[in-house]
């Protein structure tokens, strides 16, 4: 199907979904620390948060609740900095109270998730990160669909832990990858061990090694590991740039790595 | 449909915005606001389940799951008591490879499906069981997934239970939903809130919380998981997933709901979920394996407080 090339979507050069299957591995996370690394790395970067029931991207991004404003092209995505060089969309943002819950039935969703990718004014992007919730339903489906008809999806990036809980439901996600004609950008694998800042011994807390098996097995590339790490769980908590807060730390190290990477195979499809 | 008034409501298939709907006739028919006659037959079948409670979050990834198998082994190590564990997470079904059962088959029989049993009083539902491989994806939209959830409520034989434990995928949609509509002419004893201590998982429980509240699901308690970490080497404590607001316990003093417990991060659970073995029978001497103990001691308390209330004022 012939992309629709005018509109909110056609000054954004690359797409990549950042999907899992499994919760709480660290989608948002390693979606915000993405963005980020990019950002460092000079390019412009938009973020568009689709998880309708638990929106995460704003708080990490210390962005609040903005009001969010209508333009001609659309609806303006909000800027972390004046030189706009990090933007996001999210339902968070247009939730009156962040409280209350999004209850709603698949439908409504689709509906609300294709409003998001149509409508958002996104003007000139390097790189769209798009974060999704777990699963492989209405939101991942929606998604999707909205998204080809503007633009074309580079890929996805699966994001695990080593366990293999965590990778028993990613193998399906990768399974949808294929049955939706999503090319897999490379496994990335979260919460890999965890070194005690008190005495360096390093403790393997959601099991080893379960990410590059993962990609072994499934014949898809593995894009590294990034460590449990209470300073980035907190840079997250409190919206920081963890990037600039500890560039010298190990995490950084892996992240910037990743989106290397990232960015090599995106520029060379 | 953009403006659809919703198939339930007063307008479905009236208002301007119905007008091509291929379901127009049948909204404006007045057939789907009736109730689904499911809700009744499922009241019926579970009429001989003691106690239902619902294991929630809202958030992924926090340890529903592990927490609702480690309740279904605790509840079923006294062999007196019938447990069964459902687990309704459509798209991403853990249980199966935490109760070790991964590989089996549900065998369909005159009088319904029958579960998977784990031993001769727990028994286990799943949609990981109808999948014949691994990487099988459970591609389905709302609808379909609700279809799985009622047909689970009404065709599995559960027998007589003393308690259905039913685990919940993240989220506050089509599944939950669901099973709070499909259980609704059943008596449900309580919602356990599952959650870590950091702000970001907490702004998605208190999202699930108010859902309870909405639904009217009594909430049995709160349990953080992944509570701080003792390092085996220098036991000095880390908090890997920081508390920065308060955790579990001011979250639950703000919003006057009982924190059942806090379990701190332990990696044989994660060892023993891999395994499909309980964690509690592995190494029941740890602390994570005594707090898990103490909040299971507390469900069943609250359990049965709930039915001696109920004989006092009927």
């Amino acid at each position: 199907m012939e992309a629709n090339n005018d509109g909110s979507m056609s000054q954004v050069r690359h797409v990549v979904l950042v999907l899992s299957g499994k919760g709480g591995v660290g989608k948002s996370t390693i979606t915000t620390e993405l963005a980020l690394a990019l950002r460092h790395a000079g390019k412009k970067i938009g973020i568009l948060d689709v998880d309708l029931c638990g929106p995460s991207i704003p708080r990490m991004l210390s962005i609040g609740r903005p009001d969010v404003h209508q333009c001609d092209s659309g609806w303006v995505p909000v800027y972390t900095d004046a030189a706009k060089t990090l933007a996001l969309m999210s339902i968070g943002f247009l939730l009156e109270d962040p409280d209350e819950a999004v209850v709603w039935r698949g439908p409504k969703k689709t509906a609300m998730i294709g409003q998001f990718v149509s409508d958002v004014a996104w003007g000139e992007l390097d790189v769209l990160l798009v974060d999704t919730p777990p699963g492989t339903s209405d939101e991942h489906l929606a998604v999707l669909e909205n998204l080809k008809k503007h633009s074309r999806v580079d890929g996805a990036i699966l994001v695990t832990t080593p366990q293999a809980v965590s990778t028993g439901d990613v193998r399906r996600e990768i399974t949808f990858c294929k049955k939706t004609g999503i090319r897999i950008l490379g496994i990335v694998e979260n919460m890999s061990g965890f070194v005690c800042p008190h005495c360096s011994e390093c403790s393997n807390i959601f099991s080893k090694g379960g990410g590059e098996e993962l990609a072994k097995l499934t014949g898809s590339i593995f894009l590294g590991a990034v460590p449990l790490d209470p300073l980035l769980s907190t840079s997250i908590e409190e919206g920081k740039d963890f990037i600039q807060s500890f560039p010298d730390s190990a995490t950084f190290s892996a992240i910037s790595s990743i989106s290397q990477t990232l960015l090599e195979s995106l520029q060379t499809a | 449909r953009k403006n659809c008034p919703g198939t339930t409501s007063e307008q479905a298939g009236k208002s301007s915005s119905c007008a091509g709907c291929p379901n127009q006739k049948i909204c404006a028919s007045g057939a789907t606001k009736a109730p689904d006659p499911a809700i009744a037959e499922i009241g019926e079948k579970l009429s001989t389940v003691k106690h239902k409670i619902l294991v929630l979050s809202g958030k992924g990834g926090v340890g529903k799951s592990t927490f609702s198998a480690h309740l279904a082994h605790t509840l079923a190590s006294d062999s007196t008591k019938e447990v069964a564990l459902l687990d309704v997470d459509i798209c991403g079904p853990s249980i199966p490879r935490i109760m070790g059962l991964e590989g089996e088959q549900v065998h369909q029989s005159g009088s319904g499906w029958s579960p998977v049993y784990v031993d001769d009083n727990l028994a286990v539902m799943s949609i990981g069981f109808l999948l014949s491989s691994p990487d099988d994806a459970v591609i389905w939209r709302g609808p379909k997934k609700n279809g799985m959830i009622k047909q689970f409520l009404r065709d599995v034989d559960w027998g007589d239970l003393d308690y259905l434990i039913v685990d919940t995928p993240p989220g506050t949609s089509d599944e939950h939903l669901s099973i709070v509509q499909y259980l609704s002419s059943t008596h449900v004893d309580g919602a356990v809130i599952i959650t870590t201590p950091q702000e970001v998982s907490l702004q998605d429980v208190r999202k699930e919380i108010r859902f309870c509240q909405k639904v009217k699901l009594p909430i049995i308690g709160v349990v953080e998981n992944m509570s701080g970490f003792v390092c085996p080497s220098c036991k000095n404590t880390s908090q890997i997933f920081p508390p920065t607001s308060g955790g579990a316990e001011r979250m639950c003093a703000d919003l006057d709901l009982p924190l059942l417990g806090k379990v701190p991060l332990d990696p044989r659970i994660a060892r023993s979920c891999d395994e499909g073995k309980s964690f509690i029978n592995e190494v029941p001497d740890s602390p994570a394996a005594k707090v898990y103990q103490s909040i299971v001691q507390s469900i069943q308390d609250y359990c049965s407080n709930r039915v001696t209330e109920e004989q006092s004022t009927s």
